[in-house]
């Protein structure tokens, strides 16, 4: 690890903590919008997840462990360094891991509270991240063949982007995005808006200023995995940025159709279907691209 | 304007009673009056929740359940209660375990009267309830830079 990469994911990291919410505060937006205009609804205003979280702060700090802030503190800190590492151009299977640890300090902190709600959720949550996990490894790896570098900077130096080669682990990462972005039918662990899932999930014990971290890391989260499904579209051609953009955009439309859509499975039907999705999808693509 | 009157997340609550205002009240979050619009958002969890709405009379039974529920809640904090029975005791005021409306377990904030409660007016109680939210807001505010 050289001081030139420590400062550039230094930067990215900076840059990604006052970007990322911003950016993943208005989706959020537009999401709660377009669910409501699915079901027929006007819906909220698009700065009403601002709002909320603004509210939140506001609120009386009260918390039933007193290590709960802390652990959210870090999954909070660890989803921001993830997306710092992902946009400055750094290593996509770090991004993995430090991802996966943000998650693990969620479940921690939702396990310390000790209430048989949370620790449903965050039971459930376990299970949430080893149904996706062996499809985001294989996204990795799969980036790794056709980019020939794990650093995500490499997909600039391509003639194609990695789409053309990678498009089964694209495809396995997009069917794992909705069990990411907790949304129906793997909203399992917890669940958004009005519907509730063993009250609240990995969140039930969490409140005010606590609650107001997990939405701005569930944010960050967003845009780092809207990084994830740009990154495939992303080749030497400076367009490509915009297609890039463009599809994440789609793909992130077609989830809210998705969530709205279908309703919650069991976590037996999601972590069969995340591992089988993976194992075809990704597990061939990886298969295939070893050999040519 | 702050932020508390804008993000109103409400939880509910049906003591006992007829279930009418309880019917009502579900009715009134239902996607045809589409509450999102102002931000109201019904959650399951008294720990999220800024506004409680309370149907039906209190009794020795929920009496404490009622308490459990708003003590878990967070400061700043609104009680509605919605409909006659949860006002007074309504029809069942001078039943043997009615011990009378929801004021009698909790403070009570706004006042929703009508049996059974009409969304239209859970609705303007609610909007009625974010201004004394507003004014706890504030208050708590002013608190915390006191205390801290
Ligand atoms: S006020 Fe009327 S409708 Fe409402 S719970 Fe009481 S008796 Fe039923």
């Amino acid at each position: 690890m050289d001081a030139n990469f420590l400062i550039t994911t230094i930067i990215g990291t900076v840059c990604f903590a006052v970007l990322a919410p911003v950016i993943g505060c208005l989706i959020d937006g537009i999401d709660r919008i377009v669910s409501a205009r699915m079901q027929g609804r006007v819906g909220p205003k698009l700065l009403q997840p601002y709002w909320d979280v603004r509210k939140l702060l506001g609120k009386d700090k009260v918390a039933v462990s007193g290590s709960e802030d802390t652990y959210i503190g870090l999954a909070l800190f660890f989803a921001i360094l993830a997306g710092g590492i992902f946009f400055s151009g750094g290593n996509l299977l770090l991004v993995v891991f430090v991802i996966t640890l943000s998650s693990l300090f969620f479940i921690v902190a939702a396990y310390s509270t000790r209430s048989p709600y949370a620790e449903v959720g965050a039971a459930r949550e376990t299970l949430q991240v080893m149904s996706y996990e062996p499809m985001v490894l294989f996204m990795a790896v799969a980036f790794y063949q056709v980019v020939g570098t794990f650093d995500t900077s490499g997909v600039f130096l391509l003639r194609h982007p990695a789409i053309c080669t990678a498009w089964g682990a694209f495809i396995g990462l997009c069917f794992v995005l909705t069990i990411k972005l907790r949304k129906s039918p793997f909203d399992i662990s917890s669940s958004h808006h009005a519907h509730q899932e063993i009250v609240k999930g990995i969140t039930t014990e969490m409140s005010g200023p606590t609650l107001a971290k997990v939405e701005i890391m569930h944010w960050c989260e967003t845009v780092l995995f809207m990084g994830w499904v740009g990154v495939f579209f992303v080749f030497s051609h400076p367009i490509s940025i915009l297609v890039a953009v463009l599809v994440a955009l789609v793909i992130y439309l077609f989830e809210i159709w998705v969530d709205n859509n279908f309703a919650r499975v069991k976590w037996q039907a999601m972590l069969k279907w995340a591992w089988i999705v993976a194992l075809v999808a990704g597990g061939l693509n990886v298969a295939v691209l070893a050999f040519i | 304007m702050g932020f508390a009157s804008k993000s109103p997340w409400v939880i509910h609550y049906d003591a006992s009673s007829c279930n009418g205002c309880d019917i009502e009240v579900l009715a009134a979050l239902c996607p045809g009056y589409d509450v999102e619009r102002f931000g109201i958002i019904n959650t399951g969890n008294p720990k999220h929740a800024d506004i409680f709405l309370v149907t039906g009379s209190v009794n020795e039974q929920n009496k404490p359940v009622l308490q459990e529920i708003y003590n878990q809640m967070l400061e700043p904090k609104v009680v509605v209660a919605c409909g006659c029975c949860a006002c007074t005791g309504g029809v069942f005021h001078d039943c043997y375990n009615v011990i009378g409306g929801v004021d009698q377990a909790i403070p009570v904030d706004v006042y929703a009267p009508g049996c059974a409660v009409r969304p239209e007016a859970i609705i303007d109680a609610v909007v009625e309830g974010l201004g004394v939210l507003e004014q706890k807001a504030a208050a708590l505010k002013e608190n915390q830079k006191k205390g801290a």
